[in-house]
């Protein structure tokens, strides 16, 4: 659990970051969104005390981190930011070795740890684990960085903005990672985005911040039916918010529990809408029967009930 | 078979690997210089004497290496340390006064610096020792800043954020990644020293340059030649030996 007690921070003349009070809870994936300036990525260094704070406090488990060594607490956090920065001159299994080893973990460990994580980042061992980093593709270097951040199995993870560099495909193929990373190992996750369509996807919660301040903080469901402001509504963009909320509502949300009536492969209740919506274009029908997560008959998916608000 | 061949490609590679030949030619001129001894009386039949004989060539080489090895350790330690030092955020203030008196020690003619130290420290090795150090610091101060400045920024911040302590960081990230690049400015300084180092014989030192300063003040222009031959081959040989150093410094580069 993280916590911000009205934490403020200045780069003169302005003001970064203006009396936060935030707390992300244990096992969370928190979104920071907000345009640029708005004081996100200040905001998530703050955690790591890559940048220290004027005025609040920031509590991590109850430990107000001021009184921490910075190192040790850094070792206890992972850190993937947008521009990777492996260590060019180190094999891909230092790299992500590199907080295990600063750990003093015994080889052996360390050595299962990194083929572990290669499998984790879908990465071929084989051909990777001796790679340098220069002859990896981006979402190659990004793997490994996320492999590096959760090396030493931190309880927080904290990302400023990590796929923005990315080609759409492999932003997808990384975000869909994260979000079987996350459900697998419980990790508490603060990332740091400007694109809501990503925040939406992966966020448990998402924070709005703009001008340093919080705007609002509450579920995607909350932020698309309730935006605290313009900003907000700027953010989600005005004309495809029903788009939006089809890529966070699930099937399972709106399916009516009948028996028959509907034809072809199903689709399982955790899709989000819009697959169904594309499902039934491709199809060219407005009714799919739906399954549970257990494979089990769930109901129907009426083209109606996905477009009643 | 196959390992035999193996070694013998790798033997040929030895024997034709252009840093062997420089340091197989270099050490012939060096011991066999008095073999040449009837090639010189043929060459310049108007002098008495041919062949500098007052010290061996052997020994004038190792005295003129020991110079320039010592004076470019001098300025490789100073240099480096200086280096780091104005890159570290509480010496950067400091960064300014350093590159100017390293660019003022790279101005002063080296024969001046001598000329300024004699009085003060007398003839003999240690005025040479001194105009030569400053001489060779200016190129690894630069090189050291700039090969430090050049390490990425998203790298250094990773570091940071993995919780690397100052100390890691620059001796696991930003010295290897600079490496290169400091490695350049003491190939600069060492080759540049070792021409340098010859003058140095002006003032007392026993350096390659005594044949050649006594052959110009005897006009004995054999003395001049074979003096001057080794120290340009000394030049070349660790020029090529610098070029190996700089290649493994970057290993990770290939592939």
């Amino acid at each position: 659990m993280i916590t911000f007690d009205r934490v403020t921070k200045r780069f003169e003349p302005w003001t970064a970051v203006d009396g936060v009070s935030l707390t992300v809870e244990a096992g969370e994936f928190c979104v920071l969104i907000g345009p640029s300036g708005s004081g996100k990525s200040t905001l998530m260094k703050m955690t790591n005390r890559l940048i220290v704070p004027e005025e609040g406090t920031i509590r991590v488990d109850g430990e107000d981190i001021a009184t921490l060594r910075p190192e040790d607490l850094r070792r206890r956090m992972g850190y993937v930011i947008q521009n990777v920065g492996l260590f060019p001159h180190w094999t891909v299994e230092r790299n992500i070795a590199t907080v295990p080893t600063l750990l003093g973990w015994p080889k052996a460990r360390v050595r299962d740890r990194v083929s572990d994580l290669l499998d984790l980042l879908k990465l071929d061992a084989r051909r990777f684990r001796d790679a340098y980093p220069h002859q990896l593709s981006g979402g190659q270097q990004q793997r490994v960085g996320v492999a590096r951040a959760l090396a030493a199995e931190p309880a927080i993870l904290l990302m400023d903005e990590p796929f923005s560099a990315l080609d759409p495909i492999t932003r997808g193929a990384l975000q869909a990672e994260m979000t079987a990373i996350h459900k697998a190992t419980g990790t508490t996750i603060v990332f740091v985005t400007h694109d809501m369509d990503e925040a939406l996807k992966l966020a448990n919660r998402i924070a709005v911040l703009d001008h340093g301040r919080l705007v609002q903080f509450g579920t995607p469901l909350d932020i698309l039916h309730h935006p605290a402001n313009d900003t907000v509504r700027d953010l989600i963009g005005r004309e495809d918010w029903g788009l939006k909320l089809l890529a966070v509502e699930t099937v399972g949300q709106r399916v009516r529990p009948e028996e028959d009536g509907a034809i072809g492969a199903p689709l399982p209740a955790d899709a989000p809408l819009r697959q169904a919506i594309a499902e039934m274009v491709a199809r060219g029908t407005d009714r799919l029967p739906v399954v549970d997560a257990g494979g089990r008959p769930a109901g129907v998916l009426h083209l109606s009930d996905v477009v009643r608000s | 078979m196959r390992a035999g061949s193996t070694t013998l490609r790798w033997r040929m590679a030895f024997l034709t690997d252009r840093l062997t030949l420089a340091v197989a030619v270099l050490v012939a001129l060096v011991l066999g210089m008095p073999l040449l001894k009837p090639l010189f009386a043929a060459a310049f039949p108007t002098l008495d004497r041919p062949l500098y004989e007052a010290d061996s060539f052997l020994t004038l080489t190792l005295d003129h290496l020991a110079l320039v090895g010592l004076s470019s350790l001098t300025a490789v330690v100073a240099g480096c340390a200086a280096g780091i030092f104005v890159t570290r955020p509480s010496g950067a203030e400091f960064r300014g006064i350093l590159e100017a008196v390293a660019a003022m020690g790279q101005t002063f003619p080296p024969v001046a610096v001598l000329a300024v130290a004699v009085p003060v420290m007398g003839f003999g090795a240690q005025p040479a020792l001194i105009a030569l150090t400053l001489y060779a610091l200016l190129p690894i101060v630069e090189n050291t800043v700039a090969g430090l400045e050049g390490v990425p920024e998203s790298v250094l911040e990773s570091a940071r954020g993995l919780g690397m302590g100052p100390v890691e960081r620059l001796f696991r990230v930003e010295l290897p990644l600079a490496a290169p690049v400091i490695l350049a400015g003491v190939r600069t300084a060492v080759v540049i020293n070792v021409g340098t180092a010859a003058i140095a014989s002006t003032v007392g030192a026993k350096t390659l340059g005594l044949p050649i300063i006594v052959g110009l003040n005897g006009s004995n222009q054999a003395y001049v030649i074979q003096g001057a031959v080794i120290v340009a081959a000394l030049a070349v040989v660790l020029d090529f030996g610098f070029d190996r150093l700089a290649a493994l410094s970057v290993r990770w580069r290939r592939g």
